[in-house]
């Protein structure tokens, strides 16, 4: 502790702490601007409306940069100290547009501004510049603009994502897009951390702002929640006005650390679209079901009737059974949702289970970390992350493989790039260069497909080098023997040519993993979507098990989970093989208990998976499903395959907030509830649980999801007697062991909390793993894996390399932000992305319409030019409906996670006549 | 200078491109080829590596940039703020524009001013509007004002024929004057005070005896003690570097330029000394890009120190400015030597604790460290013993504006302006009245005739609310308008102000927009002077409203 003076009188400053912490401590309000004293913004000192007179010192000092020595007297308050102050307010205030017409009079200026009450016409005004408005959701008016370099940190040191410069000098100093571009133009993904941080309003949502940029909209009240896109699980402040939502901000949450991504900021306008559901819908007696090939200008009116709620759950509850009744349990399924709270995941599976007695029950998982969570049960017992992503902080070599964290998990990236710039080693391994590579040690650009070979050849190169961990391979893991009899065939310099990477990068490569004091691997779908996907798994999990980069801070394996609860669903059961917390239908003694718990006879035979249901709905052995909230027309592989099940299925209920693809082949319509409407628990890819909280009432008649499922079960029979999520939260914390020690009302206190957890009032782990493996023997296993092709390899009728994923402005499907004003205006057109040499060679222009087929089908949409696509390959993102990239994907599945090859198959790109 | 207003262009075109401008294979190849020497490419050579582009192009294309952002593996913006920042770099809006290969900078700080640079800019404008002509600061020639540059070639006494003559001769370099050599300046015993040194057979705690006792004070213009600089910085922990100063810019001073030349050895000795002193791993030389020749002169001599094996290769090593006064500023020269824009920092930490990289740093100025083989030789008490009217030591007199012998004037500390102008200086020009003098370059504010008697010298100016600074002495006379010498010396600073804190930034831009007006807001002035002086993170903040506070306090008839 540091004694000192503060305006005469003494105060204690905690070691470390500024004069301006240390006031603020101690109830001393100093003024401050370029000082945001929020995580993650180290202070700047520039702007000086903090200054402080210390001792006798000459000049005054900004207090918050500024540590307090023993025995200083430092003065707020003089005079000449307000004077000073007031003054460096009255120079900002000279250049502001003014206060009437200001893009945001609430701002942190004008409030300190009327503090001190200066005299803002104290001098004349000395600069002028245009607004940039070209950006969908951010206003930019830097005549409003003080330079305090806040939005630079929060691009730079915050989000790390560099687009934002303080670029010329004096008096024109600028904050600059790149290279001086206007906003819309420039590389920003708009993640609006800089909106955030100014406190100005020179960057503003659009959302607040009118046509002439002044600010009109004023929130009346703010609610925490969750952010409803990604696994990362950011935790937000959701501004509304009216009952609706015209702003949301990040919180300090444990993942996100007040950072949002552009989804999370500005993405928030779905809910508020014209094409939300708001009444029951029953298909019209005669509307056939044929498939659909353009969904854009379709009538709701001439495919459904509007019904009352008690029609339409009697309805499906009616329909339901009596597929049950007549073709047997299993040819009843349901699709539920990773977006859904953990309850409604619970009660989902719940009902499918116990009202329909089958296990044929699945949701997404299935296409995304099904062969991850296959290879990681196998091999350590546990299907969710070892360490958080935040975890980097502590590590000292961090892998990221087939993941695009910056598209898919960007506040989970910011903390890469961090550690990046911090000086740790990253290792991006991926056939697509991307916005990580820069921030890289090494990018490993292999072939498509070939993961296995140049993994194996990294463990070949550490087991030759005798890298690995000797005593913790003893003690720790099993299968050893065999892998390093097994290895022999994966010498680097005989895979180089197989996986595209020279030897000797392979070997630094797997010298900097094995050697590096921590280790940390994180993986996405380019590892799992294979049908070598669990074997790509299985080679993560021994190189971690070899060297011992597990169960200790700074090391571990992380698949990055793709939606914001699917680590909570699968939690909960809702998969075919599992009850809730992975417990096997198939285990008798299992078996019994659930029966006893749920009082009620259950399947004992593990269910179908995702696409296995549409196989057997095409065969007609599956004939009704109940779908709450997915899309498998456009999730699925094989779209024409999928479209042929859901016109065969005799009774499909879809239960969802907009009149998806899906939608338009069922014959019930449940208007249900978006993330925003309504309360519940979500766990992210670190395996925090979340609260969730109802920031503003359903549309019309639509209701919130949990209280669809309940009405549906009693209409069934099963005589539910829940009334809010709380309850159905208390019935899995009672059969959930990981939930233990973890209530509603803590979460809903804390706001987040790690499971597992050992105590009421303790946190969470964060790491698992230190002593044992949650396996029967306790140890880790090591699985040896041998190369295996993709299933459809190039030829000369289909040369290139397909494969799909996301872009960053469009979730998944694109259900949700195609109909985001902002989103979809950043990316509103299907692409394909090709690299320029094939584009020479093909004789195409960027923007040029082309034909992209398979053996599957065929889709129409334009090119772009595309750097970080290799030679060969060809990227198509599944979100757009006018092109859809699941016409041409391939369905065939990996063997054990049942998950099929998006990741790559055979097509061929013609101009389009 | 960039246009305020300038229409971003933005290069998305729509969605067929990824976001932000992309690079192109044929920009990427003749970036790679550019800079083929210079891999793997070190974020902190940023400036260096624009310098190449800046050179060969004679602009820099956004193209470039962004080839240059890929291979740097630094975003856009890293690369835009800087090059942005620093005036020699020509950043031109398209890839499609054309650029004049010759430009043409007419110096308009204060003694070029009073020789009537303005009118020589004007025709010049009228007269070469293919070529690129711009206002610059302060070349370092004042006593031969005005000075106009011509690529690199500095013209002396500058008139327009002048510099027509140079274009048709196609004369653009630098031209040095004659120096002392390698072997000469060995001949005269160079190199044996660094080579006694080195071997242990003279120690630091001599070293921090002779020069306690010559009194050496930074000559930078800070004034701080040598020998206690060294002893701060080899308090800290090693690895240690130094830096030298060589980023002379203060409008008036041309003393360090005049050293580099004259007796570059001399000063490489003392860096090398000083250097060995606080056992720096490394020192880098930042000068100015104004003083091209010189870069080269010294690069030359450190390669032959380098061939001898004076010194291991790499150990000193060269960083050009470019373009930026406030890169004098310690805390901003080690900001511009990591590759960055030249922002002061704040203090504490100081640059001997926490300097270069992160590192404890000695940072000294030309002047200084050339003046420690000739103290060591001759010893700290034949230093002390010069000086007059009470003060001690010797000090280089940067002498420009209305005297008859400008110059460089090395003699006592302790004179005063008078005695300059009469014994050293030949009196006043012909026609013209002593009137008032700057006794420290732009920023030590401005005296009037009346403390003409006054002994110049740290210290002696601070009651009088000046400081001597560089020493950098500007004669004025009768003939000035001093409402002119005013906003003259605070557009420079407007100029140059790095933009970081509000009180420099708005302040210096302020204050010329009201000195400008016909009658001077002298109360509002006052304020905002006071605001800058007391709460600007530098020097040049703090000292930017001096000669405005000098003028208000000393020549109210000429404001009135």
């Amino acid at each position: 502790m540091i004694k000192f003076k503060l305006n005469g009188k003494e105060i204690l400053a905690n070691e470390n702490e500024t004069i301006w912490q240390a006031a603020k401590r101690n109830e001393v309000e100093i003024p401050h601007l370029c000082h945001a004293d929020e995580v993650g913004y180290d202070p700047d000192g520039n702007c000086r409306a903090c200054v402080v007179q210390i001792d006798k010192e000459r000049t005054l000092a900004a207090s918050c940069i500024r540590k307090p020595a023993e025995g200083m007297e430092v003065n707020s308050i003089a005079s000449e100290v307000k004077d000073t102050q007031k003054m460096i307010f009255e120079l900002l205030a000279a250049d502001q547009p003014c206060k009437e017409t200001h893009p945001d009079p609430d701002s942190k200026f004008w409030n300190w501004s009327e503090k001190l009450a200066i005299d803002e016409k104290q001098f004349p005004k000395n600069k002028i510049i245009k607004r940039d408005i070209s950006h969908p959701s951010m206003h930019v008016n830097l005549e409003a603009c003080i330079n305090c370099n806040l939005c630079v940190r929060a691009c730079r040191e915050v989000q790390s994502n560099d687009v934002i410069g303080m670029a010329y000098r004096g008096h024109k100093t600028k904050v600059v897009f790149d290279f001086d571009d206007e906003m819309g133009s420039s590389s920003c993904v708009g993640c609006g951390e800089c909106v955030q941080a100014c406190p100005t309003g020179a960057l503003m949502e659009k959302s607040l702002l009118n046509e002439k940029g002044s600010r009109e909209v004023f929130p009346d009240k703010t609610v925490n929640s969750l952010c409803p896109y990604c696994g990362v699980g950011c935790q937000t402040k959701v501004y509304v006005k009216n009952n609706k939502i015209v702003q949301v901000d990040g919180r300090d949450g444990p993942a996100n650390n007040q950072k949002l991504c552009v989804k999370g900021r500005f993405g928030f306008d779905y809910i508020h679209d014209k094409g939300r559901l708001t009444k029951p819908l029953i298909r019209i007696e005669g509307v056939e079901k044929k498939k659909i090939e353009d969904y854009s200008n379709l009538q709701v009116k001439d495919f459904f009737r509007e019904a009352t709620w008690s029609e339409v759950i009697n309805l499906s509850a009616k329909k339901l059974k009596n597929i049950k009744d007549k073709f047997g349990s299993s040819a009843v399924c349901g699709f539920g949702s990773a977006k859904g709270s953990n309850e409604e995941a619970y009660l989902f599976q719940k009902l499918i289970r116990t009202a329909f007695k089958t296990n044929n029950v699945d949701h997404c998982t299935r296409l995304c970390h099904a062969s991850s969570v296959a290879a990681l049960m196998e091999c350590i017992g546990s299907g969710a992350v070892s360490a958080p992503f935040t975890a980097v902080k502590d590590s000292d070599c961090m892998i990221v493989i087939g993941a695009r964290p910056t598209t898919n998990h960007p506040v989970a990236a910011t903390y890469f790039k961090r550690a990046a710039k911090d000086g740790k080693k990253l290792i991006i391994m991926d056939p697509r260069k991307q916005d990580l590579s820069r921030h890289a040690y090494r990018h490993l650009q292999f072939k498509p497909g070939k993961d296995v070979a140049l993994l194996n050849s990294m463990i070949y190169t550490i087991i030759e080098e005798k890298l690995y961990d000797e005593q913790y391979i003893a003690s720790m893991t099993e299968g050893f023997k065999a892998l390093q009899e097994n290895i022999k065939k994966f010498k680097p310099e005989d895979m180089e040519k197989v996986c595209g990477i020279k030897a000797e990068d392979i070997r630094d490569t797997a010298r900097v993993y094995a050697k590096s004091e921590r280790s940390i691997i994180f993986w996405g779908m380019g590892i799992s979507q294979h049908i070598h996907g669990t074997d790509n798994s299985r080679c993560l999990i021994t190189l971690a098990l070899i060297t011992g980069h597990i169960g200790r801070p700074g090391t571990g394996l992380h698949p990055l989970r793709g939606q914001n609860n699917v680590q909570g669903a699968s939690d909960a059961g809702l998969i075919p093989m599992v009850f809730p917390d992975y417990k096997s239908v198939e285990d008798q003694n299992i078996h019994n208990n659930m029966e006893a718990f749920w009082q009620t006879e259950l399947d004992n035979k593990k269910g179908l998976t995702v696409v296995e249901i549409i196989d057997n709905v095409c065969k007609g052995k599956i004939k009704g499903m109940y779908v709450m909230g997915e899309n498998p027309v456009m999730s699925d592989p094989d779209q024409n395959h999928t479209i042929e099940g859901m016109t065969k299925l005799e009774t499909l209920v879809v239960q969802d907030i907009f009149m998806t693809e899906t939608a338009w082949y069922a014959d019930i319509i449940l208007p249900a509830s978006a993330h925003a409407e309504k309360n519940g628990t979500f766990t992210n890819t670190n395996r925090q649980v979340q609260m969730g909280r109802k920031v503003i009432d359903a549309p019309g008649e639509a209701k919130e999801d949990l209280d669809i499922i309940i009405d549906l079960a009693n209409a069934l029979g099963l005589n539910w007697k829940y009334t809010h999520a709380s309850d159905v939260f208390k019935e899995m914390a009672d059969i959930m062991p990981s939930l233990k020690n973890i209530t509603w009302e803590r979460i809903d206190f804390e706001d987040s909390v790690t499971y597992p957890c050992e105590d009421r009032d303790k946190p969470g782990s964060e790491i698992v793993f230190a002593q044992k493996f949650p396996t029967s023997s306790g140890l880790g296993k090591i699985v040896p894996t041998n190369i295996i092709s993709p299933d459809e390899l190039p030829d000369q009728e289909f040369p290139f390399v397909l494969t799909t994923g996301r872009l960053l402005e469009h979730w998944h499907t694109g259900a949700m932000t195609r109909r985001s004003v902002t989103l979809d205006k950043i990316e509103p057109e299907a692409v394909v992305s090709m690299n320029s040499l094939d584009m020479d060679y093909l004789k195409l222009q960027p923007g040029k319409k082309v034909k992209v087929k398979t053996r599957r089908g065929s889709i129409t949409l334009s090119v772009r030019q595309d750097r970080e696509i290799p030679k060969g390959m060809i990227f198509i993102p599944f979100c757009f409906t006018e092109a859809a990239a699941n016409k041409l994907t391939n369905p065939q599945l990996d063997p054990y996670g049942k998950i099929p090859e998006f990741k790559y198959c055979a097509a061929k790109v013609e101009m389009n006549n | 200078m960039q246009n305020i207003n300038k229409k971003a262009p933005g290069r998305r075109n729509k969605v067929f491109f990824n976001k932000g401008r992309q690079a192109d294979n044929k920009s990427l190849k003749e970036a790679e080829n550019l800079l083929k020497e210079y891999f793997p490419l070190k974020k902190d050579m940023l400036i260096e590596y624009l310098h190449l582009f800046n050179d060969k192009y004679n602009a820099l294309f956004p193209k470039h940039l962004r080839a240059l952002s890929e291979l740097c593996k630094l975003s856009m913006s890293e690369i835009y703020e800087v090059a942005s920042f620093y005036a020699h770099f020509h950043i031109v809006n398209e890839d499609t524009d054309t650029v004049a290969d010759i430009t043409i900078k007419v110096c308009d700080s204060i003694t070029c001013a009073m020789y009537e640079a303005e009118k020589i800019y004007n025709n010049a404008k009228l007269k070469h509007k293919n070529l690129r002509v711009e206002k610059a600061p302060c070349m370092g020639r004042c006593n031969y004002a005005p000075i106009v540059e011509v690529n690199h070639n500095h013209i002396l006494n500058a008139n327009n024929d002048k510099i027509s003559e140079a274009i048709a001769d196609r004369k653009f370099s630098y031209k040095n004057d004659s120096y002392i050599n390698y072997e000469e300046y060995v001949k005269s015993g160079g190199y044996q005070l660094f080579h006694k040194i080195n071997s242990g057979e003279i120690s630091f705690d001599k070293m921090i005896d002779v020069f306690s006792k010559a009194g050496l004070r930074g000559l930078g213009g800070a004034g701080f003690p040598a020998y206690k600089k060294w002893q701060f910085v080899k308090s800290y922990n090693a690895p240690r570097l130094m830096c030298i100063n060589a980023d002379e810019g203060e409008p008036g001073t041309f003393k360090d330029r005049y050293y580099l030349n004259k007796d570059p050895h001399r000063f490489i000795e003392g860096t090398l000394v000083a250097a060995k002193l606080v056992e720096a791993e490394k020192c880098y030389i930042y000068i100015r890009d104004e003083y091209y020749g010189l870069i080269k002169l010294i690069e030359k001599q450190i390669n032959i120190l380098e061939e001898k094996n004076i010194f291991s290769k790499g150990y000193l090593e060269i960083r050009r400015g470019a373009g930026a006064y406030i890169c004098g500023e310690e805390s901003a020269l080690i900001e511009s030597i990591e590759g960055k824009r030249g922002l002061p920092r704040n203090r504490p930490p100081y640059v001997a604790e926490v300097g270069l990289f992160g590192r404890p740093t000695l940072v000294h100025n030309v002047e200084t460290v050339y003046w420690i083989r000739e103290i060591f030789d001759k010893g700290g008490e034949w230093f002390s013993s010069c000086g007059r009217n009470g003060r001690k030591g010797l000090r280089t007199f940067s002498v420009s504006g209305f005297v008859k012998n400008q110059g460089i004037k090395l003699t006592d500390a302790g004179i005063t302006v008078n005695q300059l102008i009469e014994e050293h200086c030949g009196g006043m020009l012909d026609g013209h009245i002593f009137k008032g003098y700057l006794p420290g370059g732009a920023s030590g504010g401005i005296l009037p005739e009346s403390l003409g008697d006054i002994p110049l010298d740290f210290d002696t100016l601070q009651e009088y609310d000046c400081f001597i600074g560089s020493a950098a002495i500007v004669i004025l006379s009768d003939k000035v308008d001093m409402k002119n010498i005013g906003l003259n010396l605070m557009k420079f600073f407007e100029d140059e102000s790095c933009g970081q804190c509000t009180p420099c930034r708005n302040g210096t831009s302020m204050a010329v927009k009201l000195m400008k007006e016909n009658i001077w807001n002298v109360e509002l002035l006052t304020k905002l002077s006071k605001t800058m002086n007391k709460a600007s993170i530098c020097g040049l903040g703090q000292a930017a409203p001096n000669p405005l506070q000098s003028i208000i306090k000393h020549f109210k008839k000429d404001i009135s």
